[in-house]
């Protein structure tokens, strides 16, 4: 425990560290000169408006069905489906709704939708318009992969070597914050790279938020909104292990019930929640 | 137990009525403006803020409240130069036994639109519990009352928070804070001291999940009398919001924040203060939603005739001492129900049905009536008390009324148990197969039931100073609804 207390305090006063010398820029120079890395994503590569009622493009989506080993490796409580009570699409919106019901032995069902082997991409803008559902329990994710994530056989990496793009988790039972995070070898689970963003006078389950990150080869800039919260270096990561982060990963976005990262669901959680994205874009240069 | 009475008051509006129906449709000339309140939010800083010059309005004191404990402290304050002081008395004080009051506007009210809740930061001098605090209270008609029950002190600074039911419709408030705080354990509690500060209206921007509720959430079914008028304040109207921290926060709220809906407006009619009139025999629901949000839970009534008309008691007054009755004048009374938290859930009390004065109690489990003064019996032979059960008989009538002579020093008491049971329940309670008191209950007839008043010798009843009158269910019993009239005691 210790060690985690230290380590992150380490990574605080590093960020705190980057985003004043970040301030002091901006505050300073009306143009971004030239010396300073300024990645600009504006070619859309991907997008998904979510535009046709009752379809799921199986060009872009494919689904993870049912619990994993281990719930998915975190004890999540859910079982994802991929039925239209657990996805679907209605008036320009994808809903993913987590039930509490009894199936295949568990008591929860909800849905978890990735791009995997069908859009994956090294670097870019990666962002989403949702709006988070609430309560005790819930714990919606909207986050990157490596593209050679596996069991480490046939060119594959284990989980955390092949790298983790966190571009936002949340607590239901905490509606103001989100967290942005990166893992990968040295810095996984309870040791990632993190931070959080609260909203002062607004709350993420009450409408929508635009959650996006830039990633470049040397730094992932994480926003909320018009908010730029956080950015992690090449540098930053190198300190604790090593940049996995320059090869193509896919998306994921999935509506989890339980597990060790925001504990079970209580009497107060209302069921069904959802997790409406109003949309999903991804830029390169 | 404490005895903290809070009650919604029902508001008039009938003016209302009146100006909309005499005033012609006309444009409105370029001079006209329209009132406009004061926004402030805040209400002590570090000095009242546009409050009263009484800055405190006390509960009455004659039904218990202490106005001594009210001040200010210069020396502890969460911030700034001062904070509210309020000394809890022990329950026993000689100047009342618990402290409570309000806070008012000092003009015609406040527009408090743009807020969404009521905060203040507030520690206690020991880990102790507040049963009520609040705004919405003007003691004019309290119709946007909002209640938050008992609050836990910690002897460190602590932040709460009030969510405000529906802003949109505090226009012009004027109650800007309530409070109501007895002493820890059990009679005669301990007192102790707690401050509060920086008291003020808010808008945080991160409430949201709005659960409003009536009923604890359920669809409730009753029986009721043609005629009879009841407040939906009686049924548990609630709103909940989900702070940031992720609490879920419940208050109390007012009818007034409600929009009510009867399913037959021929049966059963509801007005903007949440009064409910049954005009017409059948069966209506009525529903809610607040702010465009649907309530959880309803209240099925069920109308059978009208509603019986109580025996008239016939003995002369000289041989009377009356506690409710038209009959006779009455002694002054504390109160009909003292809402004795926490166990009591009797709601209800002195009502009107049919122009009939009567005692009406719902969610009964157990009620007491407490004499201002009390009373000296020594001369009655019996208590008479007119009873009526609804006209779905409960399946299973046992109660128990105990006469007590309850002061600082000593307590004593007299019981006797009706509803047609077969063994006696204490040593102290009458013969339960005196006919007269051991009564046949018929659904929807009154029953009038006489207690022989017993020797001291037999109960202990100290009989000169009789202050308390406790109606309760006892064992297995589901009584849950009941009427009463012509309490009294008689001599022959």
């Amino acid at each position: 425990m210790d060690k985690n207390n230290k380590n992150s305090m380490r990574i605080t006063t590093t960020l705190l560290k980057t985003f004043g010398a970040l301030v002091l820029l901006i505050a300073f120079s009306c143009n971004l000169d030239e010396t300073q890395t300024v990645a600009e994503f504006k070619n859309i590569v991907l997008s998904d408006e979510f535009d046709t009622d009752d379809f799921i493009d199986s060009d872009i989506w494919t689904f993870d069905i049912g619990n994993g080993t281990n719930g998915w490796g975190n004890n999540e409580e859910q079982f994802y489906t991929k039925r239209t009570e657990n996805v679907s699409v209605q008036n320009g919106i994808l809903i993913i709704k987590a039930l509490k019901e009894d199936y295949s032995g568990f008591d929860y069902t909800s849905s978890k939708i990735l791009t995997k082997g069908l859009k994956e991409q090294a670097y870019g803008r990666f962002e989403a318009r949702i709006q988070l559902p609430t309560g005790q329990g819930m714990w919606p994710a909207f986050w990157l992969l490596g593209a050679n994530c596996g069991d480490g056989t046939a060119d594959t990496e284990v989980w955390p070597n092949c790298g983790e793009i966190d571009i936002m988790e949340y607590r239901g039972q905490e509606p103001t914050v989100v967290h942005g995070s990166v893992h990968g070898p040295g810095y996984a689970a309870g040791n990632a790279i993190t931070k959080t963003y609260a909203l002062e006078n607004d709350r993420f389950d009450t409408g929508f938020h635009v959650f996006g990150i830039e990633w470049t080869p040397e730094y992932i800039n994480y926003y909320v909104d018009d908010v730029l919260y956080n950015q992690i270096t090449r540098a930053q990561v190198e300190e604790k292990g090593t940049w996995v982060f320059d090869q193509p990963f896919y998306i994921i976005i999935n509506l989890a019930v339980g597990g060790n990262f925001i504990g079970a669901p209580n009497e107060e959680t209302v069921f069904p929640q959802t997790m409406l994205i109003d949309y999903v874009r991804v830029y390169n240069k | 137990m404490k005895t903290t009475k809070y009650k919604y008051i029902k508001a008039t509006f009938l003016f209302l009525l009146a100006l909309s129906i005499t005033s012609c449709e006309r444009e409105l000339s370029d001079k006209v403006e329209f009132a406009t309140y004061g926004t402030t939010g805040d209400i002590f800083t570090d000095t009242p803020v546009g409050l009263t010059d009484q800055f405190f309005v006390s509960f009455d004191p004659a039904g218990g409240a202490n106005t001594e404990g009210f001040g200010t402290d210069e020396s502890i304050t969460y911030q700034g130069a001062s904070a509210i002081r309020i000394d809890v008395p022990a329950g026993d004080d000689a100047n009342g036994g618990y402290i409570g009051g309000i806070f008012v506007d000092r003009g015609t009210g406040r527009n408090l639109t743009g807020y969404d809740v009521l905060t203040f930061w507030a520690k206690g001098s020991t880990t102790a519990t507040i049963a009520l605090v609040g705004f919405g209270t003007d003691f004019i008609d309290d119709k946007y009352a909002v209640g938050l029950e008992n609050i836990k002190l910690s002897t460190d600074w602590r932040k709460y928070t009030i969510p405000i039911p529906d802003a949109s419709k505090l226009i012009q408030e004027k109650g800007m804070f309530i409070f109501s705080a007895g002493g820890i354990g059990v009679f005669p509690e301990m007192g102790y001291t707690f401050w509060m500060d920086e008291l003020k209206f808010e808008k945080l921007g991160t409430l949201g999940q709005p659960q409003p509720a009536m009923a604890n959430k359920e669809d409730k079914v009753e029986t009721k009398f043609l005629g009879d008028q009841f407040s939906m304040a009686d049924y548990g109207l609630r709103q909940t919001f989900n702070l940031a921290s992720g609490i879920n926060q419940t208050v109390i709220a007012a009818p007034s924040y409600f929009s009510f809906t009867s399913s037959d407006i021929e049966v059963a009619r509801v007005n903007e203060s949440g009064i409910v009139s049954l005009v017409g025999s059948g069966s209506a629901k009525i529903t809610a939603s607040i702010a465009g949000v649907s309530v959880a839970g309803s209240l099925t009534v069920n109308v059978a005739g009208g509603f019986p008309v109580a025996p008239t008691p016939s003995l002369a007054a000289s041989d009377v001492i009356s506690i409710f009755s038209d009959a006779y004048t009455d002694e002054a009374v504390n109160y009909y129900n003292g809402f004795w938290a926490p166990y009591q859930t009797t709601l209800g009390g002195e009502t009107v049905i049919d122009g009939q004065n009567v005692l009406n109690y719902t969610n009964f489990n157990f009620v007491g009536t407490q004499l201002t003064t009390p009373l000296d019996i020594s001369e009655m032979t019996h208590l008479s008390i007119d009873i009526l059960m609804p006209e779905v008989l409960p399946t299973d009538i046992d109660m128990l009324i105990t006469l007590k002579n309850e002061s600082a020093t000593e307590t004593t008491f007299q019981q006797q148990r009706i509803g047609g049971q077969t063994y006696a329940w204490d040593p102290r309670t009458g013969d339960i197969n005196d006919t007269e008191s051991n009564a046949t209950f018929e659904g929807g007839v009154w029953k009038t039931i006489k207690i022989p008043i017993r020797p001291t010798a037999e109960t202990g009843l100290d009989k000169t100073g009789v202050n308390l009158i406790i109606i309760e269910r006892i064992k297995s019993s589901n009584v849950t609804d009941l009427h009463i009239d012509n309490l009294y005691f008689y001599k022959e």
